[in-house]
């Protein structure tokens, strides 16, 4: 692992956080949001502000930008300082003058944090025309000369263009030009690739190294990804419950960590060495898919499109007790494939066998008998699950649905809620009154409860932090264990993938490129898209658990060869 | 583009069509015979017969649908079995008044509900908010009339700015055109203030909290750029539809107003006819009317397109 060597002994201290508290408006003895936070950034200087969901590290920034929704939070003590200017002092008007000037954001999503009824050109020209008194000539020179700067392509037309026309790593370009614009002392960067495929997400990792480079910028960069944190960081604070728990130079902080919360939270980064893959049992393959085909669109009367082949010639099985995983970047047509399993959608071609029959053409009336034998587990825990109806209501409505006794149902729901670590009591209860993690437990359980022979899990650890993540995919382990399931699992986190999967099949566009043992297809890739997939992989030569350099024999010496 | 609108323009056949239908079904259908009320009480069964023939009433239904459409295609849709004069003049004279006045409402509507909604939107659950929110709810449940009337005391009775009532067409000059029209065009704004400010207000509501708002606000763009430039674009859609539905609502007749303010328009007219039971009028007014919303509604969704880019047609 190459780890950042800048020197910053000389360079000039930029930004300071000093006892920041921020607490809820209008409730002084409410716990605060922020607790004392002492923080410190020099110029060209990369700090990491790493952390689980809810610990603090977007009201910290946003509390730099002055950006505190006004009626829910506020600053209680403690001063932020950029150089000379004391920004917990500055007035709205003054701070409106800093934003972007001196101090200047980029967002997660930048696929809605451009404004869509603008031309992208327009919306970089306007920080200038807020700030500046270019002319208009002027103004849009600059304009172009930064999208260059962010390596756009045809600068001339991406400029008239609108943000839908663009890619989602085109928007955080555009994001980040309109951020770096003014040459501002300090860019903080919330997620900012967190939204974005792996080999998306290293070119823009490169692009922030670089801007910041050229203009000496000095960055506070926010993520709960310790891969990124690895490739980037100068320094690292680790932020839990609003305090900043250890603040360390970024090789101290990954091979000594001084805090067990730390310590924990690295032991919780998924290696991606594979695991060994269990040994094949020789019993007949639950779900048997053969040449499968999914093209959108193109069946209009009128249609002269050819369609989008989402997915094609998509060939795999799975035995029983067995995990395959299918990853590949967005648009890969790894959701597709599993929602033509779910017969979610209908696919235009191929047969799906589950549990023995063929399902691809049933209508919806025939597939209702066989739909107890597949179950799936959505991304999205917080959506999943209807938040007006209790546990017991969506853990039993399956069973019910195929005859069994309500109060058996009961019994049973009752149980599974124990085998996935929930009280029995959480059967009366609502989904908001979870966390995400215990809703995706939630959510497995019913999965379940239809006794399942395939378990589909469409990207299901995705939304959850890495502690969580461990525990749920610990869980969905044992209980394949314990029912003999097989499991398709769709990831975009090779991570993941290596970590649970025995057999890894990899797409791209809509067709399968690589598909073997998940030890083979990660540790010696054969094809060209398998290799940068894995090499993108951020923080890939460094064991997080472990404390130390990823040792050979591993993923990544195959990776490079 | 153009296909679009060609394509949009050629769905309103069958919805015109299906309208003509029901409309020639009305006359034919409903109790009375048209040729008892046009002759009259008087007229012996003998002179029936005659209107009846000179009507085509004795052919065939689908033969006398014929004849009824071919003529109304041809700009012919009858006299009015009371004035004895051709319908097409008598609407298209009522229907300026109508407009004019329409027109007004709705630039007046606009102009001020707009801005209130934005502004309750941005200061969400303030006093201005609430102030907002308590005059919609006023306007929606005072009735026009009232409303007409205490104008009426006010501004031409007590101060004497305008004539109480009348009408007069901005061809005799506009400043006859607007001392008449500015009450009834106040009075008719009351209701759709109140409807496109609380629809402004949501709709605004929604875009504030999103991302690209926040964007706006960390580059640095004061509040004004912020709520005009960046959220109310973006809001647009729901306000045109319904600035579409409440303009189409005004052409297509208020009663109410024109007779508080004694206006020779379409919508005294229609009220008229049917108390008279003059098919004809009655017919030409259900058809105009049908025109007119199917062409509001392909406007307001071209007018989409100005708004939001990723709306293309």
């Amino acid at each position: 692992m190459k780890f950042s060597t800048k020197d910053l002994s000389r360079a000039e201290q930029v930004f300071s956080i000093t006892g920041l508290q921020v607490g809820l408006a209008g409730q002084p003895d409410a716990a605060p949001v922020l607790d004392r936070i002492d923080l410190q950034i020099r110029a060209g200087e990369t700090h990491c502000l790493v952390g689980e969901s809810g610990s603090g590290k977007s009201v910290t920034s946003l509390a730099t930008m002055g950006l505190l929704p006004k009626d829910a939070l506020e600053v209680t003590g403690g001063r932020i300082q950029l150089k000379e200017v004391e920004i917990t002092a500055a007035s709205p008007s003054r701070m409106r003058d800093l934003r972007a000037k001196r101090v200047a954001m980029i967002f997660q999503e930048p696929m809605t944090a451009l404004n869509p009824v603008l031309r992208v050109g327009a919306q970089i020209e306007e920080v200038l025309n807020m700030h500046t008194d270019l002319s208009a000539a002027e103004a849009k020179a600059r304009t172009l000369d930064i999208m260059e700067q962010v390596h756009l392509p045809d600068v001339p037309r991406i400029y008239q263009a609108f943000p839908h026309q663009l890619s989602g790593g085109q928007r955080q370009r555009i994001m980040i030009a309109m951020a770096l614009v003014l040459e501002p002392d300090l860019l903080i960067a919330d997620e900012p690739t967190t939204a974005l495929d792996v080999t998306t997400q290293l070119q823009i990792l490169k692009l922030i190294a670089e801007m910041q480079q050229r203009h000496g910028t000095a960055v506070l960069f926010i993520t709960h990804d310790m891969g990124v944190v690895a490739e980037i960081a100068d320094t690292v604070s680790v932020m839990q419950k609003g305090r900043i728990v250890e603040t360390a130079p970024i090789r101290e902080l990954l091979t000594d960590p001084q805090m067990d919360y730390t310590r924990k939270l690295l032991q919780a980064v998924p290696n991606l060495t594979p695991r060994p893959a269990r040994p094949v049992n020789g019993a007949d393959a639950v779900l048997d898919v053969d040449n499968l085909q999914m093209t959108y669109g193109g069946t209009g009367w009128f249609s002269r499109s050819e369609g989008v082949r989402a997915a094609r010639d998509v060939t795999f099985d799975i035995a029983p007790g067995r995990t395959l995983g299918i990853v590949g970047e967005s648009g890969s047509g790894k959701s597709t494939v599993a929602r033509c399993i779910m017969r979610l959608i209908d696919p235009t071609g191929g047969r799906v066998c589950v549990a023995g029959s063929d399902i691809a053409r049933l209508s919806r009336r025939q597939l209702q008998p066989h739909r107890k034998h597949f179950q799936i587990v959505f991304q999205d825990p917080y959506r999943s699950l209807n938040p007006r109806w209790t546990v017991a209501r969506s853990l039993c409505e399956g069973p019910i649905n195929f005859g069994q006794p309500k109060a058996q149902a009961l019994e049973h729901a009752a149980e599974l809620l124990e085998l996935v670590d929930l009280p029995r009591d959480a059967l009366w209860r609502y989904p908001h009154q979870f966390s995400g993690g215990q809703r995706q437990r939630i959510a497995i359980a019913r999965a379940v409860a239809m006794k399942p022979d395939l378990l589909v899990a469409d990207e299901a650890v995705s939304a959850l932090d890495v502690s969580v993540q461990a525990q749920v995919l610990d869980l969905l382990d044992d209980v394949q264990k314990r029912f003999g399931i097989a499991m398709l699992f769709i990831t975009h986190d090779l991570r993941v993938a290596a970590q649970i999967c025995d057999d890894v099949l990899v797409m791209q566009k809509g067709q399968v490129v690589e598909h073997g043992p998940a030890g083979a297809v990660l540790a010696d890739p054969q094809h060209s898209y398998t290799k940068s997939l894995i090499e993108a992989a951020p923080g890939r030569d460094w064991d997080f658990a472990n404390f130390r350099a990823v040792s050979a024999p591993s993923a990544i010496q195959g990776a490079t060869v | 583009m153009f296909g679009y609108i060609l394509r949009r323009l050629l769905a309103t056949i069958p919805v015109l069509l299906i309208v003509s239908v029901f409309v020639f079904l009305l006359l034919r259908l409903t109790p009375g015979d048209p040729a008892a009320i046009l002759a009259g009480d008087a007229a012996t069964p003998a002179q029936l017969e005659r209107i009846r023939d000179s009507l085509g009433l004795n052919d065939p239904l689908h033969v006398q649908f014929l004849t009824w459409f071919g003529q109304m295609l041809q700009g012919d849709f009858g006299t009015s079995l009371i004035s004895n004069t051709d319908v097409l003049d008598m609407v298209s004279d009522r229907l300026g008044p109508t407009v004019n006045i329409a027109v007004m409402t709705i630039i007046i509507s606009v102009l001020l509900a707009v801005p209130m909604g934005v502004i309750a939107a941005w200061r969400h659950r303030s006093w201005i908010d609430f102030a907002v929110m308590s005059f919609s709810v006023l306007g929606f449940s005072v009735p026009v009339f009232v409303i007409g009337y205490i104008l009426i005391q006010i501004f031409a009775i007590e101060l004497r700015w305008v004539p109480v009532q009348g009408y007069k067409s901005p061809a005799d000059g506009l400043g006859a055109f607007f001392s008449r029209a500015v009450l009834p065009s106040l009075t008719l704004a009351t209701i759709y203030v109140a409807l496109i400010a609380r629809m402004t207000r949501a709709s605004m509501l929604e875009v504030l909290g999103e991302d690209y708002i926040r964007t706006a606000r960390a580059k640095g763009v004061r509040e004004n750029v912020v709520l005009f430039r960046h959220a109310l674009r973006n809001a647009a859609v729901p306000i045109l539809t319904i600035i579409g539905t409440g303009f189409a609502l005004l052409i297509s007749g208020v009663v109410v107003t024109e007779s508080v303010f004694n206006i020779p328009g379409i919508g005294r007219l229609t009220v008229d006819a049917i108390l008279a039971r003059d098919y004809p009028v009655i017919q030409a007014m259900i058809l105009l009317t049908a025109g007119i919303y199917v062409m509001v509604n392909l406007l307001v969704d071209l007018s989409y397109s100005l708004f939001d880019p990723r709306i293309r047609y």
